[in-house]
């Protein structure tokens, strides 16, 4: 079954110039629990795709459908409510909130979503990615490496359906980048999370099972992989 | 919305932690402090006043009566609690040997006085003495003016009717000897029991009986509802409130000055809460698109920032409460001793409105930006630079301002102070936004020619643009303020101290026949007395206006039908006196005799209702004069200068109708000389206010410091706001200063930028700083306060000092950390 789709999403800019196009006529369906990547050089559009995708913003023209639901017909709060049932996000700059510890930051979504044992879970979800020690700790007081990984953690512990990362290993040395792709790899493996990918890393694009490259906005080509 | 409502408390404990709320907290809390310290004790004060203003009534409330009161009065008066004291008085001829003069006769009984004391000597005119107690049976208390003029010694023996009554001391003061000239007769005090065995009783008519009240201010004012509804019109009711226009104009204007502190303050404080609210809400910007993308709806923003701000009100107005009741005591232990009662209870009012002010504040100020929150787009947790769509400030920030200037109101009770402190504020800000823009426009002109740190400085004031208006607009308030406290306030202080300088007169002569004037004249500069300034001085009572008999427009107060009913004092005058300032109307230039003109003090016209143009009638000795109404007056009565509700234009009156009065300062050695005096002019009439003054003085005297203490208040707000102006671009300076960092821009040379910026804006401020508070300074000064004002220049060197050395400094330093903290860690956390 096919988790998301994107069918003819456009997306077009006003500005001093005249109208700017940024993504143009991107079309493709993801299967449930599928690894994809998309590539591309800088400012080819990949940011502004992926966050049409995950209902953070709406196409000029096109429609996206997550989990069946065209997301195009769903105002903002509808698209809020999809997402935290079924999506999580892991960022280039992590997005941890600083005045939360590391537990507080991982319970963030589930207390939005009003789960009842969220402190159980979120103190699983931190031990998963290795980090129940440090769970009083800040923000600040956290390795980049450990505050992406609780990061990682916050996004999967409401077991979403979806999980997309932005450059998830941008501000990350390449070892610690590493263990931080080994932990998304081991989500998607063992909970069948969706994994979409925004990278400009062929080694993180390599182990995806499809990689879509953006090319000024166009989806220039796409590559199912062996993976 | 329990979800939001948790989320919101354990936000507001983690901002409170972090010190988020810090300054939006700060300002809420400086302003509810000062308005409550200065509501709680203007309340209290006022009602201290009121028991002081007392002394001059020797009582709380007076009851004037031609006949003998109801016994149920003062039945009334025991069932209630208060004190009650008889007076009877009537005017006699006194006799001592040959010599017989008429004198006011005051039979009192041992409560008499009720509030303040009387005072006795030895020797007329001589050193005097506070004592309790009243004259014995069969003794007398004669007024120095009496034994003078009868040229009794003390011990003699003064005949009254049938009575012989031996002169034990000389009375050199009673509370209610009063200011109103209406006791001309001298006085002799007596033991009520020896008048009631007299026969002079029953000559009737003239016979007025007081009852004296005193008591707590609830009771007295219940008992005086009371009264006043059963009283019948000929038995006159005087309260504490009404009794001295001197103590009532000096603490009229010292609380002014207070509230004016307090007024400046909130104000200040909410420009310094609107500021903090929107560094507050772009700080959150990031976590609200962080709580969208992970699912949270607009309502839940919404609720988790109302839910929040509503916290912060809460605390605010409880800590600035307690705050101000803390601040309430130190200011009544500043003004210890001022008043013989303590100070009664505080009400309660003021930590209500201080609540409302917290709310209305956080409303109109904080709530639009955090509104706008919710308007978060959530893409921003993928591309930093998407921010909500633009408020519209106008609109809200109007109505916030209008609902803060109602809630004003409704504490100072004075439309005119909160008219010129809203518009005083918004003036200036409207002005230094202008010239704010002027100014930035040029800076981006200018800054090609100075050296890297400054280039660098003054370009980011001129590429900041809107950012850098707001903040000098921020920087130019507070500054205004300042420079307000700091050079104008000692000015207005003093100024208003100067109003009573030590030699203020202290003695009324009034009576003096023309024919004395000029001996009168020689006599007291012969004895080292300033020439006197003789102002001539009319008895006359107001018959009809615009043909309308006074009997059918009695004003419903009693001061009003005191106006109607008796005899004024006037006089006329070709320029307007010193003390006094026109509210209405124009000064008459050279007008004309035959069309009679009139000028009237402000209260005789609000008791009277009477308007520009009205045609008064007076009775003038038997003769009648209609004058039209020309302009109206508001006059300071606290100068102790000879002033008259009405002023007749020259050539209206007959220059020798009448008689002249003046007002002198004598000082302790030459005071026995009014011995002479009153023996060589036998006409005229001293009027002893030295005590009165003495009183006054006291009150301006520790006001004067109760402001200074207020404006300490107002001071902080001041720099409330500069630090919320500092604040405001902190982050985007954290982000500038990595990038120039990485760029590999020396620390020191990052710092210098900064530190150029910071200097330029102040610098900026400071001139226009300078330029508001001399306006602003003058304003309140001649509008407000009736005071002289002169320009003094340093203001301009303190504001390009304090604009510099302030904001520049203070700037820098507030910035140091941003620009220390290494650029790999700033750019990441953004
Ligand atoms: N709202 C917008 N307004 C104007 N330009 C935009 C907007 N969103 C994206 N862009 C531009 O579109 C291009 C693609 O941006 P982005 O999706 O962030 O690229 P990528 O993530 O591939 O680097 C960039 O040049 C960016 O400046
Ligand atoms: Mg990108």
């Amino acid at each position: 079954m096919q988790v998301l789709e994107s069918r003819h999403v456009t997306k077009e800019v006003s500005s001093p110039e005249g109208t700017l196009t940024i993504v143009a006529d991107v079309s493709f369906a993801v299967e449930r629990g599928q690894s994809i990547a998309i590539i591309g050089p800088s400012g080819s559009g990949k940011s502004t795709l992926l966050a049409m995708l995950a209902g953070l913003d709406l196409p000029s023209r096109g429609t996206v459908l997550l989990n069946g639901t065209e997301l195009t017909s769903l105002d903002e709060d509808g698209r809020a409510r999809l997402r935290a049932g079924h999506v999580g996000f892991v960022f280039q700059s992590f997005h941890l909130v600083p005045s939360l510890t590391a537990l507080e930051n991982v319970l963030l979504p589930l207390e939005l979503g009003g789960v009842a044992d969220a402190q159980v879970r979120a103190r699983e979800a931190l031990a998963r990615v290795g980090l129940d020690a440090r769970r009083r700790h800040y923000p600040r007081q956290l390795s980049g490496g450990e505050q992406q990984r609780v990061a990682i953690a916050r996004a999967f512990v409401t077991r979403p359906d979806l999980l997309f990362a932005d450059e998830p290993t941008g501000n990350l040395d390449s070892v610690t980048g590493a263990r931080v792709v080994e932990l998304l790899f081991e989500f998607n493996r063992e909970l069948g999370t969706t994994l979409v990918l925004v990278t400009h890393e062929q080694s993180l694009a390599k182990r995806c099972q499809r990689v879509l490259t953006l090319d000024a906005g166009r989806l220039s080509s796409d590559v199912v992989g062996d993976a | 919305m329990k979800k939001a409502l948790r989320f919101a408390l354990v936000a507001f404990v983690r901002d409170v932690k972090s010190g988020e709320l810090a300054v939006l907290f700060g300002a809420l809390v400086i302003a509810v402090a000062a308005l409550t310290a200065v509501g709680f004790f203007t309340s209290r004060i006022s009602q201290a006043i009121r028991a002081q203003a007392g002394e001059v009534l020797a009582a709380d409330l007076r009851l004037d009566s031609g006949r003998i009161p109801a016994p149920g009065y003062e039945a009334e008066a025991h069932a209630r609690g208060l004190a009650v004291a008889h007076l009877i008085s009537f005017p006699s001829v006194v006799y001592a040997g040959d010599a017989s003069q008429l004198a006011t006769v005051l039979g009192v009984d041992g409560a008499y006085p009720l509030r303040g004391q009387l005072k006795i000597a030895a020797v007329p005119y001589g050193p005097a003495h506070p004592v309790t107690g009243i004259p014995a049976p069969g003794e007398a208390w004669a007024d120095s003016r009496l034994l003078a003029r009868l040229a009794l010694p003390v011990g003699g023996l003064l005949r009254l009717g049938a009575l012989e009554l031996r002169v034990a001391a000389v009375l050199d003061y009673r509370p209610d000897q009063g200011m109103g000239f209406a006791d001309l007769a001298p006085t002799v005090l007596v033991n009520a029991a020896d008048l009631e065995r007299s026969v002079l009783l029953g000559s009737g008519s003239r016979v007025t009986r007081s009852l004296l009240y005193a008591g707590s201010t609830e009771a007295v004012d219940a008992y005086a509802a009371w009264l006043r509804a059963r009283k019948s019109a000929a038995e006159r009711l005087t309260d504490a409130s009404e009794s001295s226009e001197q103590m009532k104009s000096a603490t009229e204007r010292s609380g002014r000055f207070l509230n004016l502190a307090a007024l400046v303050t909130v104000l200040l404080a909410a420009v310094a809460v609107a500021m903090a609210a929107r560094r507050y809400a772009s700080r959150r910007l990031d976590l609200v698109a962080l709580l969208k993308s992970l699912g949270a709806s607009q309502r839940f923003v919404l609720g988790t920032t109302v839910a929040e701000l509503a916290l912060v009100a809460l605390c605010g107005a409880l800590a600035g409460t307690a705050l101000g009741l803390l601040a309430e005591s130190g200011l009544a232990w500043l003004v210890r001793g001022l008043f013989k009662t303590s100070l009664p209870p505080p009400s309660l009012l003021p930590a209500w409105l201080g609540l409302g002010t917290a709310a209305t504040m956080l409303a109109g100020f904080a709530l639009p930006p955090l509104l706008q929150l919710r308007r978060v787009p959530p893409a921003r947790v993928l591309r930093h630079d998407l921010e909500p769509p633009p408020l519209r400030w106008g609109a809200p920030y109007l109505a916030a301002a209008a609902a803060l200037s109602a809630l004003l109101y409704v504490l100072v009770g004075d439309p005119r102070l909160v008219g010129y402190a809203v518009g005083g504020l918004a003036g200036s800000a409207l002005v230094l936004g202008m010239a704010g823009v002027a100014l930035v426009r040029v800076t981006a002109a200018v800054r090609g020619g100075a050296g890297a740190a400054w280039r660098y400085g003054l370009a980011n004031v001129a590429r900041r643009g809107r950012e850098s208006v707001v903040q000098i607009v921020a920087f130019g308030l507070s500054l205004t303020v300042l420079l307000l406290l700091a050079l104008v306030r000692n000015d207005l202080i003093d100024e208003w101290q100067r109003s009573l300088p030590p030699g203020a007169p202290n003695h009324f002569l009034i009576n003096i026949p023309p024919s004395d004037a000029r001996p009168l004249a020689e006599f007291l500069t012969a004895r080292g007395v300033a020439p006197p300034v003789l102002a001539p001085w009319v008895r006359a009572r107001l018959v009809s206006v615009n043909g309308q008999p006074m009997q059918g427009r009695m004003p419903k107060t009693d001061r009003g039908r005191a106006f109607a009913e008796r005899e004024q004092n006037l006089s006329w005058s070709e320029a307007l006196p010193p003390d006094n300032r026109l509210v209405e109307g124009a000064w008459w230039q050279h007008p004309d005799p035959a069309q009679p003109l009139v000028s009237v003090a402000s209260e005789f016209q609000d008791e009277l209702g009477l308007k520009i143009g009205d045609r008064l009638s007076f009775d003038v000795a038997g003769e009648s004069i209609t004058a039209t109404v020309a302009n109206v007056r508001k006059v300071r009565w606290d100068g102790f200068r000879p002033n008259f509700f009405l002023l007749f234009a020259p050539g209206v009156l007959d220059a020798s109708t009448g008689t002249f009065m003046t007002s002198v300062h004598l000082d302790d050695a030459q005071r026995p000389a009014l011995a002479e005096l009153v023996r060589r002019f036998p006409s005229v009439t001293v009027i002893d206010v030295a005590a009165l003054l003495g009183e006054v003085r006291r009150i301006m005297d520790r006001a004067a410091i109760a402001v200074e203490y207020v404006f300490g208040f107002t001071l902080t707000a001041g720099l409330a706001v500069l630090f919320a102006a500092i604040q405001s671009t902190r982050d985007e300076r954290r982000y500038e200063s990595a990038i120039l960092r990485t760029l590999g821009a020396s620390r020191r040379t990052v710092l210098y930028g900064v530190a150029a910026e910071f200097t330029a804006l102040g610098l900026l401020a400071g001139v226009l700083a300078a330029s508001a508070a001399s306006v602003i300074g003058w304003l309140v000064a001649t509008r407000l306060f009736g005071l002289h004002y002169s320009f003094d220049a340093t203001v301009w060197l303190g504001g390009l000092l304090a604009g510099a050395l302030i904001v520049g400094v203070a700037g820098t330093v507030a910035t140091r950390r941003v620009v220390r903290s290494s650029p790999m860690r700033s750019l990441r956390d953004v």
